[in-house]
């Protein structure tokens, strides 16, 4: 480990930033949130009632309603009336519209969803500005563009919804994946019940009342909130065509096996068990910011995170060094403040998985290095970490960890590269860092990943597919492909 | 050329190497180079530089929130990393004259407004400039070597070296060979750094990498590890007399570069950032970068400067707002 400790003569961030904190009161809550079940908030108090928290404090933000059966089940048939009677035979023009409009709203009130967003997740105020919500806007943005278009969108001609889509969300990128979920959906002429993630269910009801500026007809989106059974229930209606699900592997399993008598349609994007890989050619320095990013974005909790780097042997040491350095220099702590990089773990539950799995590593033999960034007291917690001198059986070179931890292992050649990215029972997404391109080229078709970034990492568009291969899930995200996932075709 | 010893090249380097002996301010001797191909194959061998990936860093960086204090700090800070420049064919004694008091005394009304770093002028105007600064700790900067083009003989470019170090020119800015090093002979332009570096004698050597007519960052990587090898105090980008002068991604590229060599040698050696900078908020965005590259021991006169001349004026009106809280009129400093 010392070894691995950066000894440098010159320390790095010196010059103290002195704090930056986005105001909180731009958030405007309320004390307690209802449903939003046909175009209308229900009464918080016609419902039991669970807190959401402030990662970064614990302290409660909001109380939120818990959706029972009986809720999903009003909001389905509002969905289902909705999609008889209005959108289903509303023009894709007037459709778009709808969507436009939801863009421009989410876009005006971006620093009040922002400051949401990271508060109700914990996420760097700096990443819920510049990459949540802009890239939310935008999936309204892009497929308002489709709506009038599905004819020529490759599907044949006239191709047609698939009914009342239910769509269950995660707690990484609360209303990023909302607009991934509900865009295409809409665009594609589908109603839609969404279920948020119990631990982040703030943004969605923003999104709510800017569905209701956009005078969106009342049952087109109905946003239930909830913990699992919940969402259980939503998978389980007979009402529903359509199950979206974003989460985990183990959840996406049993939503499979659940529906498949049933015949509903179903698209599933699950963990993932990234590599980056580094090969000797590759632009270094950019590769480190690659790493840094592929990784401790969003605190790690991105299912495509890269959460396991590759690095030829002839360069490892001197990217270790690099990449400890600039580890060494993320700041962590307080999410509000514009100049964090690395914000807080979204739940107490989430940081314990971490914790187990970061023991499981240190108990198996790998080297640990974490940043030496203090962080307060309260609140959820965990310094960016790397492993080195993992092997391919440790826990945390196979396991996805959905948190800031880095496994870092070696290879010596293309081939073997390849065959240690490739064993993993995920594929959703693989770096490959060179200025050779005809061998990025080579790695990236023998790649079995949904996903593959050549000399970057995390580059998100809406124009851009993403979905994954294997225990990743099936169905994309995304570009026209997005489209597909909404249309029976 | 000199014996062959191995090059320290950050690709190589182990990190054991790094926290070597520190050689801070000690007179930067050139690395001995055995030939061409030698010197072929180090530049060859460094790491290429993703130009999106450096782009996305530096818009990266520039998203840094600088509030209160530590904005104070740095707004001086500045200000003492400043070479006052004025590189004109119209310059004129009485213009130095009050490029020097502007130096000395930026804002004659603030007596609390730090000192610049060095005035830059060209050779004939060394002495006056030195008599006029008197002993200050204000340097004076010359360019020569037949600055901008560099397109002189070598004897005339030496000669033009030793007298303004004669004059009484604390540093020399020299402009290197472009022509030569896009056609590949680096070691001709590596030779006439060794050998302007041997007429400087004591006085300081900023190199200018001049990185508007290099275009590429690997170009910008392999040109600052050709300077610094060659014995370099200072790396700096731009004349100032092309159209693109310094833009944030060169400059980064640079500190990149400075912090390997001193990770492998120990030596740490400058950057000078010239030409375009104008408003205080690029001036602290470029500190930030150096804060986050290089690191803290950058952040000083000695390791970072600005090649500006109305980057001055900004600065000085930031920093009486940050102090009064409110805007003066721009009238309120000097011109020149």
């Amino acid at each position: 480990m010392s070894e691995l400790q950066h000894q440098s003569w010159s320390r790095l961030n010196d010059l103290e930033y002195a704090p930056a904190p986005e105001s909180a009161s731009i958030a405007r809550l309320r004390d307690s949130y209802g449903l939003f079940i046909d175009g209308k908030f229900s009464d918080p108090g016609s419902h039991s009632q669970f807190v959401t928290l402030n990662p970064a404090t614990e302290k409660p933000l909001a109380t939120v309603a818990a959706g029972s059966s009986a809720d999903v089940s009003r909001a389905v048939i509002s969905a289902r009336r909705a999609y008889d009677q209005v959108w289903s035979n509303m023009p894709g023009k007037e459709r778009a519209k709808y969507l436009f409009r939801i863009a421009r709203l989410i876009q005006e009130r971006a620093r009040e969803l922002a400051v949401v967003e990271t508060l109700d997740n914990g996420k760097p105020i700096r990443e819920s500005r510049d990459v949540d919500i802009p890239l939310a806007a935008a999936h309204f943005f892009y497929y308002a563009g489709w709506a009038d278009k599905l004819d020529h969108a490759g599907f044949g001609p006239n191709p047609q919804p698939l009914g009342v889509a239910g769509q269950i969300i995660p707690w990484n990128f609360p209303l990023l994946m909302a607009a991934w979920k509900l865009a295409p959906a809409l665009a594609a002429g589908n109603t839609c019940v969404l279920k948020p993630a119990e631990t982040t269910p703030l943004s969605a009801l923003i999104l709510a009342e800017i569905l209701q500026q956009a005078d969106l007809p009342p049952g087109v989106v109905n946003i239930v909130t909830g913990d699992g059974a919940t969402g259980a229930a939503l998978v389980s209606h007979p009402g529903i065509d359509k199950i979206a699900f974003t989460g985990s592997t183990e959840v996406g399993r049993r939503i499979q096996r659940e529906l498949a008598p049933s015949g509903t349609h179903l698209t599933l994007e699950l963990g993932g068990k990234g590599a980056n890989i580094v090969f000797e050619d590759a632009p270094i320095d950019q590769a480190i910011e690659g790493i840094i990013d592929g990784i401790f974005f969003n605190q790690g909790h991105v299912c495509c995170a890269g959460s396991r780097l590759l690095v030829q042997e002839s360069v490892a040491s001197d990217v270790q060094r690099r990449l400890i350095r600039r580890v060494e220099q993320l700041r962590v702590g307080d999410p509000m403040d514009k100049n964090t990089d690395v914000g807080a773990i979204n739940s107490a539950e989430q940081l314990s998985r971490i914790n187990e799995l970061v023991d499981a590593g240190v108990a198996e033999g790998a080297t640990r290095y974490s940043n030496s960034c203090d962080v307060p007291d309260a609140g959820y917690w965990f310094n960016p970490t790397v492993f080195t001198e993992v092997s391919q059986t440790h826990r945390i070179a196979r396991e996805e960890i959905f948190g800031p931890v880095l496994s870092v292992l070696t290879f010596r050649t293309p081939e073997e590269a390849v065959a240690k990215a490739n064993n993993t029972q995920y594929g959703l997404a693989c770096g490959v860092w060179s200025e050779k391109g005809s061998r990025t080229l080579w790695v990236a078709e023998r790649l079995r990943a949904g996903v593959i970034w050549s000399n970057t990492y995390n580059k998100f568009d809406p124009t851009s597919p993403f979905g994954g291969v294997r225990e990743s899930g099936f169905g994309r995200e995304g570009g026209r492909h997005g489209l597909e996932a909404y249309l029976n075709v | 050329m000199a014996n062959v010893v191995t090059l320290p090249l950050c690709s190589q380097s182990s990190p054991s190497s790094t926290g070597a002996d520190i050689v801070f301010g000690a007179p930067h001797q050139p690395s001995r180079i055995g030939s061409e191909t030698e010197l072929r194959v180090a530049l060859g061998g460094l790491s290429g530089v993703d130009t999106v990936g450096a782009n996305a860093r530096v818009a990266s960086l520039g998203t840094r929130s600088l509030k209160q204090g530590t904005k104070r700090a740095l707004l001086d800070l500045a200000i003492t990393m400043i070479d006052l420049t004025t590189l004109e064919g119209n310059d004129t004694p009485g213009k130095v004259r009050s490029l020097c008091a502007k130096a000395l005394r930026p804002d004659p009304s603030d007596p609390t407004v730090p000192s610049v770093a060095a005035v830059c002028v060209y050779p004939d105007l060394v002495s006056l400039a030195r008599t006029t600064l008197g002993d200050s700790s204000v340097a004076v900067a010359s360019v020569a070597t037949a600055f901008p083009s560099g397109r002189a003989s070598m004897n005339v470019k030496l000669a033009d070296v030793r007298e303004a170090v004669a004059a009484g020119a604390n540093e020399i800015d020299m402009v290197i060979d472009r022509g030569a090093f896009l056609s590949g002979r680096w070691g001709l332009v590596f030779d006439e750094i060794v050998a302007v570096k041997e007429a400087c004698g004591s006085a300081h050597l900023k190199v200018i990498l001049e990185t508007g007519e290099l275009v590429t960052l690997d170009n910008v990587r392999r040109a600052s590890w050709l300077a610094m090898l060659a014995g370099a105090d200072f790396i700096k980008t731009s004349t100032g007399k092309v159209p693109v002068a310094a833009t944030p991604p060169v400059v980064l590229v640079m500190l990149e570069a400075v912090r390997d060599f001193a990770e492998d040698t120990g030596v740490l050696i400058g950057v000078k950032a010239a030409g375009g900078i104008r408003t205080a908020k690029d001036a602290l965005k470029y500190l930030v970068i150096v804060n986050e590259t290089a690191g803290s021991a950058w952040l000083t006169p000695d390791l970072y400067r600005f090649g500006a001349s109305s980057l001055l004026n900004d600065l000085l009106m930031q920093r009486a707002k940050q102090k009064s809280g409110a805007y003066v009129r721009p009238d309120r400093f000097s011109g020149d």
